[in-house]
């Protein structure tokens, strides 16, 4: 029989193909799990509606709950939406990792985020300024890290 | 649901998706050949933003009973289209992308603070979602109009050009139709002239400390234009470049619909 928990773990080994050290758990995108004998249904949130990694990250969904017997169905969903404070500390750790700046928890005030303080993923230094607001990705910023001398990247508030 | 509910929110469903469709497509054709780089991956992302705020709203038609989105998009004819006209015009230099852009995002985010009331609950949903994320448009495109309002003269008078051109077709974006009293009546929807109102009372400022004439007048209720709006789009009346558009866009499409990548 496959359980909730099951499932969950399965889950956690799905990876986002955007951020591939962070799991699409950590990332805050499963909103809830039904299971009905074989049966799962994952209900996942998009963080942005327009993100291309959706449909692969569902084609994983699926193969990876294949290997449990499952035949998985993934909703793409908007309630409650995904907001970046959903990503887990563990994902914000993981980020750093790659280079990529976690997004601040902003409590639902984005503008705060767009326009604070941002420390640069490889040196720590505060003293970084945002190049523009459109990276390599949708859900990317790009900045400039004037103590290291690097550009590097931030996952944006939503 | 009644058929009129129904109706009406079909109706408004197609308004909505075919702008973002069709702006997301204009912008798309930045790419690779923005003024800077950082101009050219910004267009790049709204876009791909656009294009997926068309597909979320298009998988709401099709839950009504309308279709695929990816038909909707590639295998529908001309007189479907109710995108407003403006969204049809082609990209123009920099600066008129760029007013089009701000014209466009102002009227988003007052549509879609409002639409986050609807009483179609899932319409609601979307329209939270979406709101956030076209923040970051709307910084972007009101930092260059800030930028090339005052810059030069050639920049100046470019960017006049581009908003006595584009006036006229952003009122277009809140043409009346047919459905609207049912969506006002329903709670689907606000009133067209309300928006307009809003959208009016946010961009003749802006614009103007951007060192821009703009094409309207204060009175007591608040900014009135004083050019008449270029309607029909809702209606499905389309200029050619709509043809030249959906020419475009479809092509691929058309040569073997239903085909797998």
């Amino acid at each position: 029989m496959i359980n909730e928990e099951m499932v969950w773990q399965a889950l956690n080994e799905v990876k986002d193909p955007e951020i591939p050290v962070v799991s699409v758990v950590e990332m805050g995108l499963i909103n809830s799990v039904e299971i009905e004998g074989n049966h799962v249904v994952v209900n996942m949130t998009p963080t942005f509606a327009g993100c291309p990694a959706l449909h692969i990250m569902r084609d994983e969904i699926c193969a990876r709950l294949a290997e449990l017997g499952a035949e998985a169905t993934v909703n793409f969903v908007f309630d409650p939406p995904w907001t970046s404070d959903r990503i887990q500390e563990s994902a914000r750790e993981k980020m750093k990792t790659i280079g990529l700046a976690p997004p601040a928890r902003h409590g639902g005030l984005i503008e705060v985020d767009m326009l604070g303080v941002v420390a640069c993923p490889y040196c720590g230094s505060d003293n970084t300024n945002m190049e523009s607001p459109f990276g390599t990705t949708i859900c990317r910023a790009i900045y400039y890290c004037h103590n290291c001398k690097q550009s590097f990247e931030k996952f944006k508030a939503l | 649901m009644t058929p009129a509910y129904k109706a009406a929110l079909i109706e408004y469903l197609y308004m909505l998706a075919d702008d973002e469709l069709l702006l997301g497509h204009r912008a798309s054709e930045w790419t690779g050949i923005g003024p800077i780089l950082e101009a050219d991956i910004a267009l790049s992302s709204i876009a791909q933003d656009e294009m997926g705020h068309a597909e979320v709203l298009y998988g709401l038609l099709e839950a009504l009973g309308e279709g695929h989105p990816d038909e909707l998009a590639f295998a529908r004819d001309l007189p479907y289209w109710r995108n407003a006209i403006f969204s049809e015009l082609p990209r123009g230099d920099w600066g008129f992308t760029i007013v089009r852009h701000y014209l466009h995002d102002v009227a988003e985010q007052v549509r879609w603070q409002a639409l986050a009331a609807s009483s179609y609950a899932p319409l609601a949903q979307v329209a939270r979602k979406l709101l956030v994320e076209e923040k970051y448009h709307l910084v972007h495109s009101q930092t260059w109009v800030r930028k090339l309002g005052n810059a030069t003269e050639e920049s100046h008078r470019r960017m006049q050009a581009a908003l006595d051109r584009a006036f006229p077709y952003a009122l277009g974006l809140f043409e009346p139709t047919e459905l609207e009293a049912v969506r006002v009546s329903e709670g689907i929807a606000p009133a067209e002239a309300d928006l307009q109102q809003q959208w009016l009372n946010e961009v003749v400022p802006f614009l103007q400390q951007a060192g821009l004439h703009v094409p309207a007048e204060e009175t007591a209720e608040g900014w009135r234009p004083t050019v008449e709006p270029v309607y029909g789009g809702r209606q499905g009346t389309h200029t050619e470049y709509m043809e030249q558009l959906l020419d475009a866009m479809q092509f691929v499409y058309r040569l073997e619909p239903g085909a797998k990548w």
